[in-house]
């Protein structure tokens, strides 16, 4: 599986409910629409949270990766 | 040829009053889409604050900050209870009766004052909560606060809350999108918003 490459990365690790959300929403609007964010988070809640947002704003979720409790999304800009 | 000539003419005539009909009809239908689009709900979300605890506070912010998140429009509404809460620590007003200076004794000055609905203890429960929210990371009511300010949530005081308790606009916190209204304000938002919530 090929890597996806972020144009820009959220650390958001430590941050919990509504701050992840919060941010990625701001920080989706720092890149182009059709380039990629990376955002890295430790809520547990991100993973409903984060496809939710993502619906709702009209953004994709190109990928989900977790591992030692952390949670890694890959989100295109769409909106 | 008499005959001709008339008969072109009552063509025309119903012609065109065929025509009449549908651009009344036209305009029939452009009211009715007019009034229906008045009435469609919008992404936004209507909020009573009416409490005045701190978790019930904290939770209400919490919700207006991700609603912004999620492209909301967000408008919250702050009365009885609710209101002593958006008062700033450090400002006074003066010119208060004896029942005024009553409530603005005994009610909260500021989000920093708001107690816990449950197990507050004597105050303790809140402190603890408080020190707990912190080592969580959890933002403070403050920092909501601040933070939906930045986000755009629109904050409206029941009028009539602030003159029942003897609170004067000045001695309320600096807010960017602070506006005092009566009841109507809030129904015109909820209205057409997809989402109401009292809290």
């Amino acid at each position: 599986m090929e890597a996806i490459k972020a144009d820009k990365t959220l650390d958001l690790k430590g941050l919990p409910c509504p701050m992840p959300v919060v941010k990625v929403s701001k920080g989706i609007k720092e890149v182009e629409i059709d380039q990629v964010i990376e955002a890295v988070t430790s809520d547990p809640g991100s993973l409903a949270d984060f496809p939710a947002w993502a619906k709702t704003s009209g953004n994709e979720i190109l990928k989900t990766e977790q591992e030692d409790g952390v949670i890694r999304f890959f989100i295109k800009r769409k909106a | 040829m008499g005959n001709a000539v008339q008969q072109v003419d009552v063509e025309v005539q119903s012609e065109s009053q065929g025509l009449e009909a549908i651009q009344k009809q036209v305009l029939d239908l452009k009211a009715q889409l007019d009034s229906l689009s008045k009435n469609v709900a919008e992404d936004k979300l209507s909020m009573i604050v009416f409490s005045g605890d701190l978790d019930k506070v904290l939770a209400a912010f919490i919700i207006a900050t991700g609603a912004t998140a999620m492209g909301m429009d967000v408008v919250m509404f702050f009365t009885f209870w609710g209101t002593p809460v958006l008062r700033d620590k450090g400002k006074s007003a003066g010119g208060k009766d004896m029942m005024g200076k009553m409530f603005g004794t005994m009610l909260p000055k500021g989000v920093g004052g708001v107690k816990l609905s449950q197990m507050n203890m004597g105050g303790m429960g809140t402190m603890m909560m408080k020190s707990l929210m912190k080592k969580k990371n959890v933002a403070s009511p403050e920092q909501l606060i601040e933070m939906a300010g930045e986000l755009g949530v629109r904050i409206f005081i029941c009028e009539m809350s602030m003159d029942l308790m003897g609170f004067k606009h000045e001695e309320m916190i600096d807010y960017p999108n602070l506006t005092y209204c009566g009841v109507a304000k809030f129904l015109e938002e909820a209205q057409n918003s997809k989402v109401q919530l009292f809290i």
